[in-house]
């Protein structure tokens, strides 16, 4: 598979590494009331979809990006890919 | 029909013209008992089960495709019971033991091979962590050996003991596991079922659940809606889709783990071997193709088709510790679609739903367990209570943090 | 003359005769041959055995579908089982052998198979050889596995080099046959960088083979032209010889090229090279192979696919036979005996299943209108054909077409699905492509010479590549096809599957007891499995499933058709990953220094690390770590720490992101100071630990452990750009950047303060234990310095540029000289870590929590950490749950055994039983007994008490004894002295 970095381009999928669904930037607030359940569905439930998944990959053997990309689990096609950080700040992660 | 020797001999002299359908091929009928969703391996021994050890015969066994399309159909057909945790590896026995008298159980040869199984090791710390699991396996009654370096070389030449990156230092062998035909198992536990008065019906997909006030009552499928008084799913790679379906998210990531055979050679390898410092492990079919596989691609799929680097990757470890089969050429690779676990070990339990079971998670190893999982899952249909020696195969054990994570890598599927 | 098959004419050098041997016996054949139509001239009909029934069998095609053909090529350590004849390009001094019987080829007495073939039809064996049970793997399996197989292995490591390469282009023509040129040469013109790519050693596909012209010339001639334009250019690359294996994701795709397996010897330069070729577009004109028709003993050597017949004839100037009958359904047919007429050969008959005229004048043919070939006659060889109006006809070959099929294959590895063409009868490749591919020509079902030029040219053009030069001109020439699968008449077996035996009658069978999904029919009869994957066999077999379900074809479904296109060496697929560049080694900076002081090393990860250091005199490992140990412990001990994972992290917000990736607290942490991090995952388990100082106000250096260093860092990665995006932290990985070196031991700074520069005070008061600061050394040299203990001595840790670390070691070790001091490895490191109860990886592995490692109230529950929550967890916390303790043996003789479980005393050794695992021993040259750390059901509470520790894999136990697992300086005196 070919990954189109945003900073660096077309580069082979071999270069970075998995982690899972885009869903692990949603780290919930350890101190919310239903905090214990929070973390249970962020850390073990997954919605594994047949079709267009955001996840997460990290160019290892480049620059160390976290990157979201938009990828069809059927096709394999992907349409579109994201720095993490800016997909995290417009989800309103900050500091 | 019995199948023997005779049974052969008297076709053979009569031109084979009285053989019958395996397994039948009905239409559903509009209620059942319980409908089993899969007809793979798991789905298909559920419904053995359920009928010749439970006596419940009025079941439906619904499978999309064909049976035993899904990774009954393409795995690296290796049994054993080489677990160390206690979740897990009474359950691994109970299986290896049933595989041991199935054949003759089912009255279908799926050529039980126990050719044994042996795990290199390759560093004292990997050596510690075998000799606990063996341990662990000897206490829950299953066989386990161990070789050093010397041992090996007697009895596995051509392992690659003096040019290694990572030099063989010992293994651990499992004598009585071993390799089974794998379609077979599906066609025998389809006969087996068949014979008892399951409907296994083909090309049944099924689209939807009926699920009211939290029970659940039957499925739509693309060949009209069943009822039922359970529905059992049994859906391996497609856990994540077939429960969303009834609203359900899981604990799994369906991911692409691919297998590779060569071309048909002259018997080289005596059992199955895994490497410890890569991902290669290798087996030679009864037909002289060597049959070998490693890690899984790594990324959510459900396409059954993986990509170069790790074909790459495999065969590096396999010239890795037997560079005698540099010559020996990848005929096929394919790829099947693994329901990744958030620890690496199954599930087999009742869901929040009434009525409505899940039998999934089995990551890339739910092939050895077929006959266990098909047991337990059916005594926990027929008796609404876990089998004994899978009560800790529970959905909920991650809220209440009590994991069997053998590989202790984690809520990373890809890395279990 | 031995090549009595030998005719005029053809793409080889007659006037240069090279000698091969096939079973021994020596043969000749030109420049330009195969193996197989050298074979073919020298009048060898018989060149293997099936693998099911031991039948004889001959050279069935001309290419690489061939099931037949199949030898064991060279020998000793580069023998190459399973072989093609038909695609090995001939060579002096070839070595060849038929493989798969016992005894001679002519004589094989497996053969014996074939006569109980009644009882051995499809499936038998899921039926028998189960009773009496222990028989299946005493006799029955044995007895099957003794006759698997088809080639052998040398069992030797393969002595050649194999490479990888990458390439890039903007479109890969895979097939060089009229539609790969043509868009080859269309995109070629138009500027683009392409790739054209074919298996054979030859460009030019059928134009080789056939005699149709292009631009009024021999299509051969025609071919060489375009192939000698498109070398002259450098945006083409020309790869003959090389297979397009695989269609991947995005445009990737598997190329193999065969480099020097056309010569004698590889000579030393890589046998094969793996590309790896990245393509905006790829165009499929692999052209189409022919197909059989079943009828009975239509297995003998003798009968050949029509195209390959007239294939040896044309291209490689051999007579297949001396009276080669034709046997068709379809138009094509009639150009193999034309073609063989032309050449002077006499063709007896042309038998049409079509009751139709003549479709061009063969002289001295008989047509035979309305008829098929029903059985023949022959042993080893054809001599005799029987037609179903009863007619036999004399004939040593039998050029049978059923009409072509479309290389559809790379269409499908992504899973596309072809579409049924009733025109052709044959499947054509779907709409859904791989993305950026096309296909041109027969391939596409474009089945006629003019179409294929057109369309090769036509897909050039869609694909953006416009060329204004005029198509060059040719025919279509007819292609009517009548499709008949097999002959009904025949009684005798009619083979689908040459190399696995599978006939019509299995087929029938497998319907018959309900195998009757196409995957179910290949599963269960073997069909289309064998080394050529079915590439002759699928259709027939699907089109008699078909008729038997009474479907049609595409309702019947197709196989799926994925990787590899021709099987791959797994030589060529490891490349140079083998033997000890299977993956690279990382070598500490004091390497040298170790090596020339009688270091053993020891793999740790990738990294290479001393282990011990053996001095004159000592009998065994132990010596050399007792000793290192007691050295350490007595006077000072340096050791080589560089593997650790090292991080450097900077940022206003760095105190607070430590904060919150260690579960302990790190927002007091003074500059100068160090502390020690508990890590772990979100699930709260129990990740990595080490050490980070405080180097500055906005300046921390964090330690990892060495299996960890790449996983802490990425997770770290994660924490910082998708948790917390607006921390102001900065990391980077400074492992390699710093040789780092524990000195430990009561004289450790005696030794340091020779070596740090002196206006730096080491004094316990100024350099306090977990102190840290940045020094210079040896005279002005930047170094960092540590005051830390892993070994529980007086220790510190100095670090200083790695380009230095080889020489920084010969410095302390010099220094240390008036101590004793002595470097110790991996093994010491471990006795003393286990003598002061640190956990590390086998305590550490990814299964335990801070609650079992008696570490539970570091875990902070007054801020966020990473795994705070999930830690956390009622089970988790367990009031029986295992805990880290330290145990000896009872017996002081006894040496513990890592992995053994512990049992109560009384207690049956089972799994309810198990009460824990020791997880680390070592031999304790301070306290002179085994030692061992152990986890056990709530072993903190448990101090004194005797259990029996077990290990059944070695037939032993012992008694133990829980005691704390620090044993030595339990109160830490030492390391703040």
């Amino acid at each position: 598979m070919i990954i189109n970095h945003p900073l660096l381009g077309p580069r082979d999928a071999a270069e970075f590494v998995y982690l899972g669904d885009a869903a692990l930037i949603d780290r919930p607030d350890w101190q919310a009331a239903e905090a214990a359940e929070a973390f249970h569905a962020y850390g073990y439930l997954r919605d594994n979809p047949a079709g267009a998944h955001q996840e997460l990959w990290y160019h290892e053997q480049g620059d160390r990006s976290w990157l979201v990309v938009t990828r069809d689990t059927v096709s394999h096609e992907i349409t579109q890919v994201e720095l993490a950080r800016d997909v995290a700040r417009a989800r309103g992660r900050s500091r | 029909m019995r199948y023997s020797a005779f049974k052969i001999l008297r076709e053979g002299l009569t031109g084979n013209k009285g053989w019958t359908p395996v397994w039948r091929d009905p239409d559903p009928k509009p209620e059942y008992d319980i409908v089993i969703i899969g007809g793979g391996g798991h789905g298909l021994a559920t419904a053995y089960y359920l009928a010749k050890e439970f006596g419940l015969r009025n079941i439906a066994v619904l499978e999309k495709g064909w049976i035993g399309s899904g990774n009954v159909g393409r795995n690296t057909t290796i049994i054993r019971s080489n677990y160390m945790l206690p979740g897990n590896e009474p359950f691994y026995e109970m299986s290896l033991k049933l595989w041991e008298g199935l054949e003759q159980d089912f009255n279908y040869n799926a050529m039980v091979s126990q050719r044994s199984i042996l795990n290199l090791f390759h560093s004292d710390a990997q050596r510690d962590a075998f000799v606990r699991r063996a341990n662990a396996m000897f206490l829950a009654g299953a066989d386990a050996e161990l070789a050093d370096a010397d041992q090996l070389r007697a009895e596995l030449p051509f392992l690659d003991f003096d040019n290694a990156r990572f030099p063989i230092k010992g293994g651990l062998f499992q004598r009585r596991g071993g390799t089974v035909r794998h379609d077979a198992v599906a066609w025998g536990y389809a006969r087996g079922a068949g014979s008892r008065g399951v409907d296994i019906i083909q090309n049944c997909e099924v689209t939807g659940f009926d699920i009211e006030n939290g029970k659940c009552r039957g499925v739509e499928t693309t060949r009209g809606a069943i009822r039922a008084r359970k529905v059992a799913v049994c859906v391996a790679g497609s856990s994540g889709r077939v429960m969303a379906l009834a609203g359900m998210r899981l604990p799994i990531e369906s991911h692409v783990l691919q297998a590779f055979v060569t071309e048909g050679l002259k018997p080289v390898l005596p059992g199955v071997i895994t490497f410890g410092a890569g991902h290669f492990y290798v087996s030679q079919s009864d037909k002289g193709g060597l049959v070998f596989g490693g890690d899984i691609d790594g990324y959510n799929s459900y396409a059954q088709r993986g990509n170069l680097p790790v074909v790459e990757d495999v065969a590096e470890g396999g010239m890795a510790i037997m560079p005698m089969i540099g010559r020996a050429r990848l005929l096929r690779s394919w790829g099947g679609i693994m329901d990744m676990s958030m620890d690496g070990s199954p599930f087999i339990d009742r869901t929040h739903i009434d009525g409505l079971y899940f039998n999934g998670g089995w990551c890339y190893g739910g092939f050895k367990a077929t006959p266990a999982s098909g047991l337990c899952y059916a005594h926990l249909l027929a008796k609404d209570a876990p089998h004994p020696v899978a009560t800790e195969m529970r959905l909920d054990r991650f809220a209440r943090g009590h994991l069997i994570d053998e590989k202790g890598m984690g809520n990373q599927p890809n890395l279990h | 003359m031995s090549q009595v098959n030998r005719i005029k004419g053809g793409l080889i050098d007659p006037a240069t005769e090279i000698t091969f041997t096939f079973n021994g016996k020596a043969m000749q054949g030109h420049p330009g041959d195969t193996l197989a139509s050298a074979l073919l001239a020298n009048g060898q009909r018989l060149v293997g055995r099936s693998f099911k029934y031991h039948r004889p069998r001959g050279i069935f095609t001309a290419g690489s579908e061939e099931p037949n053909a199949l030898v064991e090529l060279r020998k000793g350590a580069t023998q190459e089982p399973n072989t093609r004849a038909t695609v090995t390009e001939l060579f002096d001094g070839l070595e060849a052998r038929s493989q798969n019987h016992r005894g001679s080829l002519e004589f094989d007495l497996m053969a014996v198979t074939d006569l109980l073939s009644p009882f051995l039809s499809a499936g038998f064996y899921y039926k028998t050889f189960m009773w009496p049970r222990a028989f299946w793997e005493k006799l029955y399996e044995p007895a099957i596995r003794a006759s698997a197989g088809l080639g052998r292995l040398s069992m030797e490591e393969d002595p050649d080099r194999y490479d990888k390469g990458y390439l890039h282009c903007d479109l890969l023509v895979i097939g060089a046959g009229p539609a790969g040129l043509m868009a080859a040469r269309t995109a070629a013109r138009a500027g683009a960088r392409v790739i054209l790519a074919d298996e054979d050693f030859v460009m030019g596909g059928r134009l080789n083979a056939e005699t149709l012209e292009v631009d009024g010339k021999p299509g051969s001639d025609w071919a060489v032209g375009v192939v000698a334009e498109l070398a002259a250019m450098a945006n083409v690359r020309l790869m003959p010889r090389s297979t397009v294996y695989g269609a991947y994701d995005h445009g990737v795709y598997g190329v193999l090229e065969r480099c020097t397996d056309h010569l004698a010897t590889s000579g030393g330069k890589p046998r094969q090279v793996l590309w790896r070729v990245y393509a905006r577009h790829a165009v499929l004109a692999a052209g189409a192979t022919e197909r059989p028709v079943a009828f009975g003993n239509n297995d003998r050597p003798g009968v050949m696919l029509a195209g390959a017949v007239r294939a040896y004839a044309n291209r490689w100037g051999v007579a297949p036979g001396r009276r080669v009958a034709v046997f068709t359904n379809n138009d094509d047919g009639w150009r193999t005996a034309a073609d063989l007429v032309a050449k002077g050969i006499e063709v007896p008959a042309v038998i049409d299943t079509r009751d139709a005229p003549a479709v061009c004048d063969v002289p001295g043919a008989r047509h035979v209108r309305g008829a098929a070939v029903m059985d023949t006659r022959g042993r080893k060889g054809l001599r005799q054909i029987t037609l179903t109006d009863g007619q036999m006809i004399d004939a040593d070959c039998l050029a049978v077409s059923g009409g072509w099929n479309p290389n559809l294959h790379l269409t499908c590895h992504q899973r596309g699905r072809p579409e049924w063409r009733d025109d052709l009868a044959a499947f054509v490749p779907g709409r859904e492509l791989p993305p950026g591919m096309v296909v041109a020509g027969a391939a596409n079902g474009a089945m006629t010479l003019a179409a294929a030029l057109r369309e090769g040219c036509a897909v050039a053009e869609t694909l953006g590549y416009a060329d204004k030069s005029d198509l060059p001109r040719a025919e279509d020439e007819p292609r009517d096809c009548a499709p008949v699968w097999h002959v009904p008449q025949s009684r005798a077996r009619a083979w689908l599957d040459l190399q696995n035996d599978v006939t019509v009658k299995d087929v029938k069978q497998a319907h018959q007891e309900g195998f009757r999904a196409v995957e179910h029919l290949k599963r269960y009869t073997t069909l289309g499995m064998a080394t050529d994957q079915g590439k002759t066999a699928n259709i027939p077999a699907l089109a008699i499933m078909a008729e038997c379900t009474g479907r049609t074809i595409p309702e019947t479904g197709t196989t799926i058709f994925r990787p590899p296109y021709t099987p791959v060496p797994i030589g060529a697929l490891a490349g140079r990953a083998r033997g000890r560049a299977f993956r690279p080694y990382r070598l500490t900076p004091s390497h040298r220094w170790a090596e020339a002081h009688g270091a053993t090393f020891v793999e740790v990860g990738n990294w290479l690390r001393a282990q011990w250091f053996a001095r004159d005199g000592e009998q065994g490992w132990r010596d050399s770590v007792d000793r290192e140990v007691l050295m350490t412990r007595g006077s000072v001990g340096i050791c080589d720490v560089t593997t650790l994972g090292k991080i450097d992290i900077q940022g206003r917000d760095a105190g607070e992101f430590l904060n919150r990736v260690y579960c302990n607290g790190f927002a007091t942490l003074a500059v100068g100071k160090v502390r020690y991090g508990l890590m772990l995952r979100e699930d709260g388990i129990a990740y990595d630990d080490g050490t980070t100082a405080r180097m500055g106000e906005n300046h921390y250096v964090m330690t990892t452990t060495t299996a960890n260093a790449v996983t802490v860092f990425r997770r770290l990665e994660f924490a910082r750009q998708c948790l917390w995006p607006d921390l102001d932290v900065h990391l980077i990985s400074t492992t390699d950047g710093w040789a780092q070196f524990a000195v430990a031991g009561p004289n450790a700074r005696k030794l340091l303060r020779k070596v740090v520069d002196t206006e730096h005070d080491l004094s316990n008061e100024a350099f306090p234990f977990m102190g840290c600061g940045e020094v210079t050394v040896c005279g002005g040299m930047p170094a960092r310095l540590f005051r830390i203990s892993f070994s529980g001595e007086l220790a510190y840790e100095v670090a200083v540029p790695a380009r230095f670390g080889n020489a920084m070691m010969g410095v302390l070790m010099e220094a240390g000289r008036e101590f004793d001091a002595v470097p110790y490895g991996t093994e010491a490191l471990g006795v003393m870590r286990i003598e002061k109860g640190h956990a590390a990886g086998n305590e550490l592995n990814g299964q335990t929590t801070a609650h079992n490692l008696g570490m539970g109230r570091m875990v902070s529950r007054k801020k966020d950490c990473i795994g705070n929550v999930l830690s956390q967890r009622p089970e988790m916390l367990r009031d029986d749950a295992v805990k880290l303790v330290g145990l000896r043996p009872v017996d002081r003789a006894t040496g513990l055994i890592s992995g053994s479980h512990f049992i109560g005393q009384g207690d049956a050794a089972t799994m309810e039983n198990d009460q824990g695992w020791m997880s680390s021993v070592a031999y304790s040259p301070s306290l002179e007994h085994s030692i061992g750390l152990g986890f056990l059901k709530r072993g903190d509470a448990r101090m004194g008490e005797i259990l029996r520790a077990v290990s059944p894999v070695h037939g032993r136990e012992m008694e133990v004894e829980v005691v704390s697992a620090h044993f030595i300086d339990p109160d830490g005196e030492r390391l703040r002295g």
